[in-house]
Protein backbone atom coordinates (compact mmCIF):
# COMPACT_ATOMS: atom_id res chain seq x y z
CA UNK A 1 0.00 0.00 0.00
CA UNK A 2 1.47 3.35 -1.04
CA UNK A 3 1.46 6.22 1.44
CA UNK A 4 2.87 9.73 1.66
CA UNK A 5 5.31 9.49 4.54
CA UNK A 6 8.97 9.98 5.44
CA UNK A 7 9.41 7.07 7.81
CA UNK A 8 6.72 5.00 9.56
CA UNK A 9 8.25 5.93 12.92
CA UNK A 10 7.80 9.65 12.33
CA UNK A 11 4.29 9.34 10.86
CA UNK A 12 2.38 10.77 13.84
CA UNK A 13 4.97 13.44 14.74
CA UNK A 14 5.28 14.67 11.15
CA UNK A 15 1.51 14.86 10.77
CA UNK A 16 1.10 16.82 14.01
CA UNK A 17 3.85 19.22 13.00
CA UNK A 18 1.94 19.84 9.79
CA UNK A 19 -1.29 20.40 11.69
CA UNK A 20 0.38 23.03 13.84
CA UNK A 21 2.01 24.67 10.81
CA UNK A 22 -1.36 24.89 9.05
CA UNK A 23 -3.31 26.14 12.07
CA UNK A 24 -1.60 28.90 14.07
CA UNK A 25 -4.37 28.79 16.69
CA UNK A 26 -3.00 25.39 17.77
CA UNK A 27 0.28 24.50 19.44
CA UNK A 28 1.91 21.08 19.51
CA UNK A 29 3.74 20.45 22.79
CA UNK A 30 6.31 17.66 22.80
CA UNK A 31 9.26 16.54 24.89
CA UNK A 32 9.88 14.97 28.26
CA UNK A 33 7.63 17.43 30.10
CA UNK A 34 4.77 16.61 27.76
CA UNK A 35 4.77 12.88 28.45
CA UNK A 36 6.97 12.11 25.47
CA UNK A 37 4.67 12.08 22.45
CA UNK A 38 2.98 15.20 23.78
CA UNK A 39 -0.32 16.89 23.05
CA UNK A 40 -2.03 19.51 20.90
CA UNK A 41 -3.52 22.52 22.65
CA UNK A 42 -5.09 25.85 21.84
CA UNK A 43 -2.30 28.41 21.49
CA UNK A 44 -4.22 30.74 23.82
CA UNK A 45 -4.34 30.05 27.55
CA UNK A 46 -7.58 28.72 29.02
CA UNK A 47 -9.83 31.55 30.20
CA UNK A 48 -9.97 31.76 34.00
CA UNK A 49 -12.91 29.78 35.33
CA UNK A 50 -13.50 27.83 32.13
CA UNK A 51 -13.65 24.05 32.45
CA UNK A 52 -11.14 22.45 30.07
CA UNK A 53 -11.94 19.51 27.78
CA UNK A 54 -9.15 17.07 27.05
CA UNK A 55 -9.53 14.08 24.78
CA UNK A 56 -7.18 11.75 23.01
CA UNK A 57 -6.73 8.34 21.55
CA UNK A 58 -4.80 6.46 18.96
CA UNK A 59 -3.87 8.34 15.80
CA UNK A 60 -5.34 7.35 12.45
CA UNK A 61 -8.82 8.83 13.04
CA UNK A 62 -8.05 12.35 11.84
CA UNK A 63 -9.45 14.94 12.16
CA UNK A 64 -10.44 13.34 15.52
CA UNK A 65 -9.15 14.44 18.05
CA UNK A 66 -6.56 17.15 17.37
CA UNK A 67 -8.68 18.61 14.57
CA UNK A 68 -11.36 19.40 17.14
CA UNK A 69 -9.10 21.51 19.36
CA UNK A 70 -10.18 25.14 19.40
CA UNK A 71 -12.76 27.59 20.70
CA UNK A 72 -16.06 25.83 21.35
CA UNK A 73 -14.66 22.31 21.48
CA UNK A 74 -11.52 20.77 22.99
CA UNK A 75 -8.79 22.56 24.91
CA UNK A 76 -6.25 19.81 24.25
CA UNK A 77 -5.91 16.44 22.54
CA UNK A 78 -3.40 13.66 23.20
CA UNK A 79 -2.49 11.60 20.14
CA UNK A 80 -1.13 8.10 20.58
CA UNK A 81 0.67 6.00 18.02
CA UNK A 82 -1.55 4.84 15.16
CA UNK A 83 -4.49 2.93 16.68
CA UNK A 84 -2.74 2.85 20.08
CA UNK A 85 -3.97 4.85 23.03
CA UNK A 86 -1.71 7.61 24.35
CA UNK A 87 0.06 7.13 27.68
CA UNK A 88 -0.94 8.63 31.06
CA UNK A 89 1.94 11.13 31.06
CA UNK A 90 0.50 12.81 27.98
CA UNK A 91 -2.97 13.28 29.46
CA UNK A 92 -1.50 14.47 32.75
CA UNK A 93 0.73 17.02 31.01
CA UNK A 94 -2.18 18.21 28.86
CA UNK A 95 -4.47 18.54 31.89
CA UNK A 96 -1.85 20.55 33.76
CA UNK A 97 -1.31 22.80 30.75
CA UNK A 98 -4.96 23.70 30.12
CA UNK A 99 -6.53 23.56 33.59
CA UNK A 100 -7.57 27.07 34.62
CA UNK A 101 -8.43 25.86 38.10
CA UNK A 102 -12.01 25.01 37.10
CA UNK A 103 -11.18 21.37 36.39
CA UNK A 104 -10.79 19.10 33.38
CA UNK A 105 -13.21 16.79 31.57
CA UNK A 106 -11.56 13.76 29.95
CA UNK A 107 -13.54 12.58 26.91
CA UNK A 108 -12.60 8.92 26.48
CA UNK A 109 -13.68 6.51 23.78
CA UNK A 110 -14.56 3.12 25.21
CA UNK A 111 -11.58 0.96 24.28
CA UNK A 112 -9.70 -1.00 26.91
CA UNK A 113 -6.41 0.80 26.24
CA UNK A 114 -7.90 4.31 26.26
CA UNK A 115 -9.92 3.59 29.39
CA UNK A 116 -6.94 2.19 31.32
CA UNK A 117 -4.53 4.97 30.34
CA UNK A 118 -7.03 7.78 31.02
CA UNK A 119 -7.94 6.12 34.33
CA UNK A 120 -4.29 6.17 35.38
CA UNK A 121 -3.95 9.78 34.20
CA UNK A 122 -7.04 10.82 36.16
CA UNK A 123 -5.60 9.28 39.31
CA UNK A 124 -2.30 11.10 38.80
CA UNK A 125 -4.06 14.40 38.03
CA UNK A 126 -6.26 14.24 41.10
CA UNK A 127 -3.77 12.79 43.58
CA UNK A 128 -0.47 14.31 42.47
CA UNK A 129 -1.45 17.49 40.65
CA UNK A 130 -4.59 18.49 42.57
CA UNK A 131 -6.67 18.89 39.40
CA UNK A 132 -10.39 18.13 39.54
CA UNK A 133 -11.18 15.58 36.80
CA UNK A 134 -14.43 14.18 35.43
CA UNK A 135 -14.42 11.46 32.80
CA UNK A 136 -17.03 11.06 30.06
CA UNK A 137 -16.94 7.65 28.41
CA UNK A 138 -18.21 7.49 24.83
CA UNK A 139 -19.73 4.16 23.76
CA UNK A 140 -22.12 4.59 20.85
CA UNK A 141 -21.36 1.77 18.40
CA UNK A 142 -24.33 -0.60 18.35
CA UNK A 143 -22.39 -3.16 16.30
CA UNK A 144 -20.91 -4.31 19.60
CA UNK A 145 -23.25 -5.61 22.22
CA UNK A 146 -22.92 -3.91 25.57
CA UNK A 147 -22.65 -6.95 27.78
CA UNK A 148 -20.37 -8.66 30.23
CA UNK A 149 -19.24 -10.78 27.29
CA UNK A 150 -17.48 -7.92 25.51
CA UNK A 151 -15.42 -4.86 26.37
CA UNK A 152 -18.67 -2.93 25.83
CA UNK A 153 -19.83 -0.77 22.94
CA UNK A 154 -17.04 1.11 21.16
CA UNK A 155 -16.72 4.87 21.06
CA UNK A 156 -16.96 6.21 17.49
CA UNK A 157 -18.88 9.02 15.79
CA UNK A 158 -20.70 10.27 18.89
CA UNK A 159 -17.34 11.47 20.21
CA UNK A 160 -17.61 14.47 17.90
CA UNK A 161 -21.06 15.34 19.25
CA UNK A 162 -19.96 14.96 22.88
CA UNK A 163 -16.94 17.19 22.29
CA UNK A 164 -18.95 19.82 20.38
CA UNK A 165 -21.93 20.09 22.74
CA UNK A 166 -20.07 19.74 26.05
CA UNK A 167 -17.37 22.05 24.68
CA UNK A 168 -19.94 24.75 23.95
CA UNK A 169 -21.34 24.43 27.46
CA UNK A 170 -17.84 24.77 28.96
CA UNK A 171 -17.32 27.90 26.84
CA UNK A 172 -20.37 29.43 28.55
CA UNK A 173 -18.79 28.98 31.97
CA UNK A 174 -20.70 25.94 33.23
CA UNK A 175 -19.18 24.06 36.16
CA UNK A 176 -17.17 20.85 35.85
CA UNK A 177 -19.93 18.47 36.92
CA UNK A 178 -22.48 20.17 34.65
CA UNK A 179 -20.21 19.98 31.60
CA UNK A 180 -19.47 16.31 32.26
CA UNK A 181 -23.13 15.50 32.79
CA UNK A 182 -24.00 17.11 29.44
CA UNK A 183 -21.30 15.00 27.80
CA UNK A 184 -22.82 11.87 29.28
CA UNK A 185 -26.29 12.91 28.15
CA UNK A 186 -25.10 13.38 24.59
CA UNK A 187 -23.41 9.99 24.63
CA UNK A 188 -26.52 8.33 26.02
CA UNK A 189 -28.55 9.93 23.22
CA UNK A 190 -26.30 8.89 20.33
CA UNK A 191 -25.82 5.62 18.48
CA UNK A 192 -23.64 4.64 15.53
CA UNK A 193 -23.08 1.83 13.05
CA UNK A 194 -20.44 1.41 10.35
CA UNK A 195 -19.94 -0.56 7.13
CA UNK A 196 -16.61 -0.94 5.33
CA UNK A 197 -15.73 -1.71 1.73
CA UNK A 198 -12.00 -2.23 2.37
CA UNK A 199 -9.65 -2.75 5.31
CA UNK A 200 -7.08 -0.11 6.17
CA UNK A 201 -3.29 -0.25 6.24
CA UNK A 202 -1.24 1.16 9.13
CA UNK A 203 2.01 3.01 8.28
CA UNK A 204 4.11 0.24 9.84
CA UNK A 205 2.31 -2.54 7.95
CA UNK A 206 2.46 -3.55 4.31
CA UNK A 207 -1.03 -4.94 4.04
CA UNK A 208 -4.56 -4.11 5.21
CA UNK A 209 -5.95 -5.42 8.52
CA UNK A 210 -8.41 -7.49 6.53
CA UNK A 211 -9.02 -8.24 2.87
CA UNK A 212 -12.45 -8.17 1.26
CA UNK A 213 -13.41 -9.67 -2.08
CA UNK A 214 -14.72 -7.13 -4.60
CA UNK A 215 -18.33 -8.14 -4.04
CA UNK A 216 -18.38 -8.15 -0.24
CA UNK A 217 -18.65 -5.63 2.57
CA UNK A 218 -17.73 -5.80 6.24
CA UNK A 219 -20.75 -5.03 8.42
CA UNK A 220 -20.39 -3.51 11.88
CA UNK A 221 -16.74 -2.48 11.66
CA UNK A 222 -14.90 -0.38 14.18
CA UNK A 223 -12.38 2.34 13.43
CA UNK A 224 -9.14 0.44 13.99
CA UNK A 225 -8.97 -1.79 10.96
CA UNK A 226 -10.24 -4.75 12.92
CA UNK A 227 -12.77 -6.98 11.17
CA UNK A 228 -16.44 -6.35 11.85
CA UNK A 229 -19.23 -8.57 13.10
CA UNK A 230 -19.92 -10.26 9.82
CA UNK A 231 -19.34 -10.20 6.11
CA UNK A 232 -22.12 -9.72 3.60
CA UNK A 233 -22.62 -9.40 -0.13
CA UNK A 234 -22.16 -5.82 -1.29
CA UNK A 235 -25.54 -4.07 -1.30
CA UNK A 236 -26.90 -0.84 -2.75
CA UNK A 237 -26.50 2.48 -0.91
CA UNK A 238 -30.17 2.29 -0.02
CA UNK A 239 -29.81 -1.16 1.51
CA UNK A 240 -26.63 -0.23 3.37
CA UNK A 241 -28.30 2.86 4.88
CA UNK A 242 -31.31 0.80 5.84
CA UNK A 243 -29.15 -1.87 7.47
CA UNK A 244 -27.35 0.76 9.57
CA UNK A 245 -30.48 2.69 10.53
CA UNK A 246 -32.32 -0.51 11.46
CA UNK A 247 -29.56 -1.29 13.94
CA UNK A 248 -29.50 2.26 15.34
CA UNK A 249 -33.27 2.77 15.53
CA UNK A 250 -33.66 -0.51 17.41
CA UNK A 251 -32.06 1.29 20.36
CA UNK A 252 -34.63 2.47 22.92
CA UNK A 253 -33.25 6.01 23.07
CA UNK A 254 -33.97 6.51 19.38
CA UNK A 255 -37.08 4.38 19.06
CA UNK A 256 -39.49 7.06 20.26
CA UNK A 257 -40.76 8.02 16.82
CA UNK A 258 -41.22 4.50 15.58
CA UNK A 259 -42.89 3.52 18.84
CA UNK A 260 -45.25 6.47 18.57
CA UNK A 261 -44.13 8.13 21.82
CA UNK A 262 -43.52 11.55 20.35
CA UNK A 263 -41.29 13.30 17.87
CA UNK A 264 -37.65 12.29 17.65
CA UNK A 265 -35.33 15.08 16.56
CA UNK A 266 -31.80 14.08 15.65
CA UNK A 267 -28.47 15.35 14.49
CA UNK A 268 -27.62 12.91 11.68
CA UNK A 269 -24.05 12.28 10.59
CA UNK A 270 -22.84 10.26 7.64
CA UNK A 271 -19.11 9.97 8.21
CA UNK A 272 -16.48 8.72 5.79
CA UNK A 273 -13.91 6.26 7.14
CA UNK A 274 -11.08 7.77 5.09
CA UNK A 275 -11.12 6.63 1.50
CA UNK A 276 -14.74 7.08 0.46
CA UNK A 277 -15.54 10.03 -1.84
CA UNK A 278 -17.83 12.75 -0.52
CA UNK A 279 -20.19 12.05 -3.42
CA UNK A 280 -20.80 8.53 -2.08
CA UNK A 281 -21.37 9.91 1.42
CA UNK A 282 -24.06 12.22 0.00
CA UNK A 283 -25.65 9.27 -1.80
CA UNK A 284 -25.84 7.55 1.59
CA UNK A 285 -27.14 10.69 3.32
CA UNK A 286 -29.89 10.98 0.74
CA UNK A 287 -31.04 7.50 1.72
CA UNK A 288 -30.74 8.32 5.43
CA UNK A 289 -32.83 11.43 4.99
CA UNK A 290 -35.49 9.58 2.99
CA UNK A 291 -35.64 6.62 5.37
CA UNK A 292 -35.80 8.72 8.53
CA UNK A 293 -38.64 10.90 7.28
CA UNK A 294 -40.56 7.73 6.60
CA UNK A 295 -40.04 6.60 10.18
CA UNK A 296 -41.09 9.72 12.04
CA UNK A 297 -37.56 10.88 12.80
CA UNK A 298 -36.83 14.51 12.08
CA UNK A 299 -33.30 15.46 11.03
CA UNK A 300 -32.79 18.91 12.56
CA UNK A 301 -29.04 19.17 11.80
CA UNK A 302 -26.76 17.14 9.60
CA UNK A 303 -23.08 16.56 9.05
CA UNK A 304 -21.60 14.79 6.03
CA UNK A 305 -17.85 14.33 5.63
CA UNK A 306 -14.73 12.69 7.01
CA UNK A 307 -14.63 13.33 10.75
CA UNK A 308 -13.87 10.06 12.55
CA UNK A 309 -11.79 8.04 10.15
CA UNK A 310 -9.85 4.81 10.04
CA UNK A 311 -6.78 5.72 7.96
CA UNK A 312 -7.44 4.70 4.34
CA UNK A 313 -10.47 2.51 4.97
CA UNK A 314 -13.26 2.83 2.43
CA UNK A 315 -16.58 2.87 4.20
CA UNK A 316 -19.01 4.97 6.15
CA UNK A 317 -20.40 5.26 9.63
CA UNK A 318 -23.85 6.50 10.54
CA UNK A 319 -24.55 8.37 13.79
CA UNK A 320 -27.86 9.65 15.09
CA UNK A 321 -27.93 11.83 18.20
CA UNK A 322 -31.34 12.58 19.66
CA UNK A 323 -31.38 16.19 20.80
CA UNK A 324 -33.49 18.50 22.92
CA UNK A 325 -33.56 22.31 22.62
CA UNK A 326 -30.61 22.83 24.95
CA UNK A 327 -28.39 20.33 23.14
CA UNK A 328 -29.37 21.78 19.78
CA UNK A 329 -28.58 25.33 20.88
CA UNK A 330 -25.14 24.18 22.08
CA UNK A 331 -24.58 22.35 18.80
CA UNK A 332 -25.29 25.63 16.96
CA UNK A 333 -22.96 27.66 19.19
CA UNK A 334 -19.80 29.07 17.58
CA UNK A 335 -16.93 26.67 17.01
CA UNK A 336 -13.51 27.39 15.51
CA UNK A 337 -11.38 24.29 15.03
CA UNK A 338 -9.50 22.92 12.02
CA UNK A 339 -12.29 20.44 11.26
CA UNK A 340 -15.49 22.10 12.50
CA UNK A 341 -16.02 25.83 12.07
CA UNK A 342 -19.30 27.73 12.15
CA UNK A 343 -21.27 30.51 13.84
CA UNK A 344 -18.32 32.88 13.98
CA UNK B 1 9.24 -30.78 34.16
CA UNK B 2 12.86 -29.88 33.62
CA UNK B 3 14.15 -29.98 37.18
CA UNK B 4 17.77 -30.39 38.18
CA UNK B 5 19.45 -33.60 39.25
CA UNK B 6 18.67 -33.17 42.89
CA UNK B 7 15.20 -31.82 42.17
CA UNK B 8 11.93 -33.01 43.60
CA UNK B 9 10.58 -32.92 47.11
CA UNK B 10 13.01 -32.51 49.93
CA UNK B 11 15.84 -31.10 47.89
CA UNK B 12 15.73 -27.70 49.53
CA UNK B 13 17.43 -28.91 52.67
CA UNK B 14 20.08 -30.74 50.67
CA UNK B 15 20.78 -27.64 48.69
CA UNK B 16 21.10 -25.54 51.81
CA UNK B 17 23.68 -27.87 53.32
CA UNK B 18 25.68 -28.32 50.18
CA UNK B 19 28.58 -26.02 49.48
CA UNK B 20 27.94 -23.57 46.67
CA UNK B 21 27.95 -25.41 43.36
CA UNK B 22 27.53 -28.82 44.93
CA UNK B 23 23.88 -28.86 44.05
CA UNK B 24 23.15 -26.76 41.01
CA UNK B 25 20.43 -24.65 42.59
CA UNK B 26 19.54 -21.01 42.11
CA UNK B 27 17.69 -19.83 45.17
CA UNK B 28 17.73 -16.08 44.78
CA UNK B 29 17.15 -13.55 42.04
CA UNK B 30 19.69 -10.76 42.26
CA UNK B 31 19.72 -7.42 40.49
CA UNK B 32 22.16 -8.52 37.77
CA UNK B 33 20.06 -11.56 36.93
CA UNK B 34 16.86 -9.51 36.93
CA UNK B 35 18.51 -7.07 34.51
CA UNK B 36 19.54 -10.03 32.34
CA UNK B 37 15.93 -11.24 32.39
CA UNK B 38 14.57 -7.89 31.21
CA UNK B 39 17.27 -7.74 28.53
CA UNK B 40 16.23 -11.22 27.38
CA UNK B 41 12.61 -10.05 27.21
CA UNK B 42 13.64 -7.08 25.08
CA UNK B 43 15.56 -9.35 22.70
CA UNK B 44 12.71 -11.85 22.50
CA UNK B 45 10.13 -9.13 21.85
CA UNK B 46 12.26 -7.82 19.00
CA UNK B 47 12.86 -11.30 17.58
CA UNK B 48 9.17 -12.20 17.76
CA UNK B 49 7.74 -8.78 16.93
CA UNK B 50 6.24 -9.87 13.62
CA UNK B 51 4.74 -13.02 15.11
CA UNK B 52 3.02 -11.01 17.87
CA UNK B 53 1.82 -8.50 15.31
CA UNK B 54 0.38 -11.23 13.07
CA UNK B 55 -1.52 -12.73 15.99
CA UNK B 56 -2.84 -9.25 16.80
CA UNK B 57 -3.79 -8.60 13.17
CA UNK B 58 -6.09 -11.62 13.27
CA UNK B 59 -8.18 -10.49 16.24
CA UNK B 60 -6.95 -7.02 17.18
CA UNK B 61 -5.24 -4.14 15.47
CA UNK B 62 -1.80 -5.46 14.50
CA UNK B 63 0.35 -3.43 16.84
CA UNK B 64 1.15 -5.64 19.85
CA UNK B 65 4.66 -6.47 18.64
CA UNK B 66 5.50 -2.87 17.81
CA UNK B 67 4.09 -1.57 21.11
CA UNK B 68 6.05 -4.03 23.26
CA UNK B 69 9.20 -3.45 21.25
CA UNK B 70 8.87 0.30 21.80
CA UNK B 71 8.21 -0.27 25.52
CA UNK B 72 11.13 -2.60 26.20
CA UNK B 73 13.46 -0.42 24.15
CA UNK B 74 12.49 2.44 26.48
CA UNK B 75 13.04 0.14 29.47
CA UNK B 76 16.49 -0.85 28.21
CA UNK B 77 17.41 2.80 27.77
CA UNK B 78 16.35 3.60 31.35
CA UNK B 79 17.71 0.63 33.30
CA UNK B 80 20.75 0.14 31.07
CA UNK B 81 21.96 3.69 31.58
CA UNK B 82 25.19 4.22 33.50
CA UNK B 83 23.49 6.39 36.12
CA UNK B 84 20.85 3.84 37.08
CA UNK B 85 21.76 1.83 40.18
CA UNK B 86 18.80 0.20 41.94
CA UNK B 87 19.33 -1.08 45.47
CA UNK B 88 16.83 -3.92 45.29
CA UNK B 89 15.38 -6.23 42.67
CA UNK B 90 12.07 -4.61 43.53
CA UNK B 91 13.27 -1.13 42.63
CA UNK B 92 14.48 -2.39 39.29
CA UNK B 93 11.20 -4.12 38.44
CA UNK B 94 9.15 -1.14 39.65
CA UNK B 95 11.17 1.04 37.27
CA UNK B 96 10.47 -1.42 34.47
CA UNK B 97 6.75 -1.13 35.22
CA UNK B 98 6.71 2.66 35.35
CA UNK B 99 8.63 2.87 32.08
CA UNK B 100 6.20 0.50 30.35
CA UNK B 101 3.25 2.57 31.60
CA UNK B 102 4.81 5.74 30.23
CA UNK B 103 5.91 4.37 26.85
CA UNK B 104 3.68 1.57 25.53
CA UNK B 105 0.14 2.89 25.44
CA UNK B 106 -2.76 0.67 24.44
CA UNK B 107 -4.02 -1.82 27.00
CA UNK B 108 -0.76 -3.72 27.26
CA UNK B 109 1.16 -0.70 28.62
CA UNK B 110 -0.95 -0.22 31.76
CA UNK B 111 -1.44 -3.97 32.22
CA UNK B 112 2.20 -5.08 31.92
CA UNK B 113 3.34 -1.88 33.61
CA UNK B 114 1.06 -2.42 36.58
CA UNK B 115 2.11 -6.07 36.81
CA UNK B 116 5.83 -5.24 36.94
CA UNK B 117 5.17 -2.37 39.33
CA UNK B 118 3.18 -4.58 41.70
CA UNK B 119 5.84 -7.29 41.52
CA UNK B 120 8.56 -4.72 42.19
CA UNK B 121 6.76 -3.08 45.10
CA UNK B 122 6.42 -6.46 46.75
CA UNK B 123 10.18 -7.12 46.66
CA UNK B 124 11.91 -4.94 49.24
CA UNK B 125 15.14 -6.83 49.89
CA UNK B 126 18.27 -6.58 47.67
CA UNK B 127 17.73 -10.13 46.38
CA UNK B 128 14.52 -12.15 46.27
CA UNK B 129 14.04 -15.83 47.12
CA UNK B 130 11.42 -18.21 45.77
CA UNK B 131 8.83 -17.50 48.44
CA UNK B 132 9.19 -13.76 47.98
CA UNK B 133 8.94 -14.07 44.21
CA UNK B 134 5.87 -16.24 44.54
CA UNK B 135 4.16 -13.59 46.66
CA UNK B 136 5.28 -10.91 44.20
CA UNK B 137 3.96 -12.79 41.17
CA UNK B 138 0.60 -13.14 42.89
CA UNK B 139 0.62 -9.37 43.46
CA UNK B 140 1.34 -8.89 39.76
CA UNK B 141 -1.52 -11.16 38.77
CA UNK B 142 -3.86 -9.35 41.18
CA UNK B 143 -2.88 -6.00 39.65
CA UNK B 144 -3.65 -7.22 36.14
CA UNK B 145 -6.97 -8.69 37.20
CA UNK B 146 -7.97 -5.55 39.09
CA UNK B 147 -7.10 -3.21 36.23
CA UNK B 148 -8.29 -5.27 33.29
CA UNK B 149 -11.21 -6.97 35.03
CA UNK B 150 -10.49 -10.11 33.05
CA UNK B 151 -11.07 -13.60 34.41
CA UNK B 152 -9.56 -16.89 33.32
CA UNK B 153 -11.07 -18.00 30.01
CA UNK B 154 -11.69 -14.48 28.67
CA UNK B 155 -8.89 -15.00 26.11
CA UNK B 156 -6.43 -12.51 27.57
CA UNK B 157 -2.95 -12.46 29.14
CA UNK B 158 -4.62 -13.66 32.35
CA UNK B 159 -4.97 -17.08 30.70
CA UNK B 160 -1.18 -17.40 30.56
CA UNK B 161 -0.38 -15.47 33.73
CA UNK B 162 -2.69 -17.42 36.05
CA UNK B 163 -1.27 -20.91 35.37
CA UNK B 164 2.27 -19.53 35.29
CA UNK B 165 1.95 -18.01 38.76
CA UNK B 166 0.33 -21.20 40.07
CA UNK B 167 3.08 -23.40 38.61
CA UNK B 168 5.79 -21.16 40.04
CA UNK B 169 4.10 -21.25 43.43
CA UNK B 170 3.69 -25.04 43.43
CA UNK B 171 7.28 -25.68 42.40
CA UNK B 172 8.67 -23.40 45.12
CA UNK B 173 6.38 -24.94 47.72
CA UNK B 174 7.57 -28.42 46.69
CA UNK B 175 11.16 -27.35 47.26
CA UNK B 176 12.16 -26.62 43.68
CA UNK B 177 14.65 -23.85 43.03
CA UNK B 178 14.11 -20.75 40.90
CA UNK B 179 15.25 -22.51 37.73
CA UNK B 180 12.69 -25.25 38.22
CA UNK B 181 9.99 -22.80 39.25
CA UNK B 182 10.55 -20.45 36.33
CA UNK B 183 10.71 -23.35 33.86
CA UNK B 184 7.45 -24.71 35.25
CA UNK B 185 5.94 -21.22 35.01
CA UNK B 186 7.16 -20.78 31.43
CA UNK B 187 5.75 -24.16 30.37
CA UNK B 188 2.43 -23.40 32.06
CA UNK B 189 2.25 -19.96 30.46
CA UNK B 190 2.98 -21.44 27.03
CA UNK B 191 0.28 -24.08 27.52
CA UNK B 192 -2.11 -21.39 28.76
CA UNK B 193 -1.41 -19.21 25.73
CA UNK B 194 -1.99 -22.12 23.34
CA UNK B 195 -5.22 -22.95 25.14
CA UNK B 196 -6.61 -19.51 24.26
CA UNK B 197 -6.97 -20.50 20.60
CA UNK B 198 -10.41 -22.13 20.84
CA UNK B 199 -11.75 -19.47 23.23
CA UNK B 200 -14.10 -16.62 22.35
CA UNK B 201 -12.69 -13.29 23.52
CA UNK B 202 -14.68 -11.51 26.22
CA UNK B 203 -12.33 -8.64 26.98
CA UNK B 204 -10.29 -6.18 24.96
CA UNK B 205 -10.53 -5.38 21.29
CA UNK B 206 -10.83 -9.02 20.23
CA UNK B 207 -14.18 -9.22 22.03
CA UNK B 208 -15.73 -7.06 19.28
CA UNK B 209 -15.34 -10.01 16.94
CA UNK B 210 -17.56 -12.30 18.96
CA UNK B 211 -17.35 -15.83 17.60
CA UNK B 212 -14.88 -14.70 14.93
CA UNK B 213 -12.23 -14.45 17.64
CA UNK B 214 -12.32 -18.23 17.99
CA UNK B 215 -9.44 -20.10 16.37
CA UNK B 216 -6.71 -17.52 17.00
CA UNK B 217 -4.15 -17.55 19.81
CA UNK B 218 -4.34 -14.46 22.01
CA UNK B 219 -1.40 -12.09 21.44
CA UNK B 220 -1.35 -10.88 25.07
CA UNK B 221 -1.21 -14.42 26.43
CA UNK B 222 1.56 -15.14 23.91
CA UNK B 223 3.69 -12.21 25.07
CA UNK B 224 3.13 -13.24 28.70
CA UNK B 225 4.49 -16.69 27.87
CA UNK B 226 7.45 -15.01 26.18
CA UNK B 227 8.26 -13.06 29.36
CA UNK B 228 8.24 -16.23 31.50
CA UNK B 229 10.29 -18.12 28.90
CA UNK B 230 12.87 -15.34 29.07
CA UNK B 231 13.04 -15.71 32.86
CA UNK B 232 13.51 -19.48 32.61
CA UNK B 233 16.20 -19.16 29.95
CA UNK B 234 18.01 -16.45 31.87
CA UNK B 235 18.13 -18.57 35.03
CA UNK B 236 19.19 -21.67 33.09
CA UNK B 237 22.22 -19.77 31.82
CA UNK B 238 22.91 -18.23 35.20
CA UNK B 239 25.90 -19.26 37.31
Amino acid sequence: MKKFLNTPDSYVADSLAGLAAAHPLLTVVTGADAGGAGFVRRAAATRAGKVALVSGGGSGHEPLHAGFVGVGMLDAACPGEVFTSPVPGQMLAAAQAVDSGAGVVFVVKNYTGDVLNFQMAAELAVEDAGIAVETVLVDDDVAVQDSTWTAGRRGTGATLMVEKIAGALAERGAELGVVAEMGRRVNASARSFAVALTGCTTPASSKPGFLLPDDEMEVGVGIHGEPGRRRAKLASAREVAELALDAILAEPVLAGGAAGTGPVEVIAMVNGLGATPLSELYILFNEVSRLLSGRGVSVVRSLVGNYVTSLDMAGASFTLCRVDDEMLELWDAPVNTPALRWGL
Amino acid sequence: MNTDNGGGGGSAGDGDRDPAGGVNRVDTLDIATARAWIHAVALAVTARRDELTELDAAIGDADHGANLQRGFAAVEAVIGGPGYAPETVGQLLTKVGMTLISSVGGASGPLYGSAFRAIGRSLTTPEADGDQLSVALHAGLDAVRALGAAAAGDKTMVDALTPAVAAFDETVTAGGDLRAASRAAADAAEAGARATTPLQARKGRASYLGERSIGHQDPGATSTALIFAALAETLEHHG
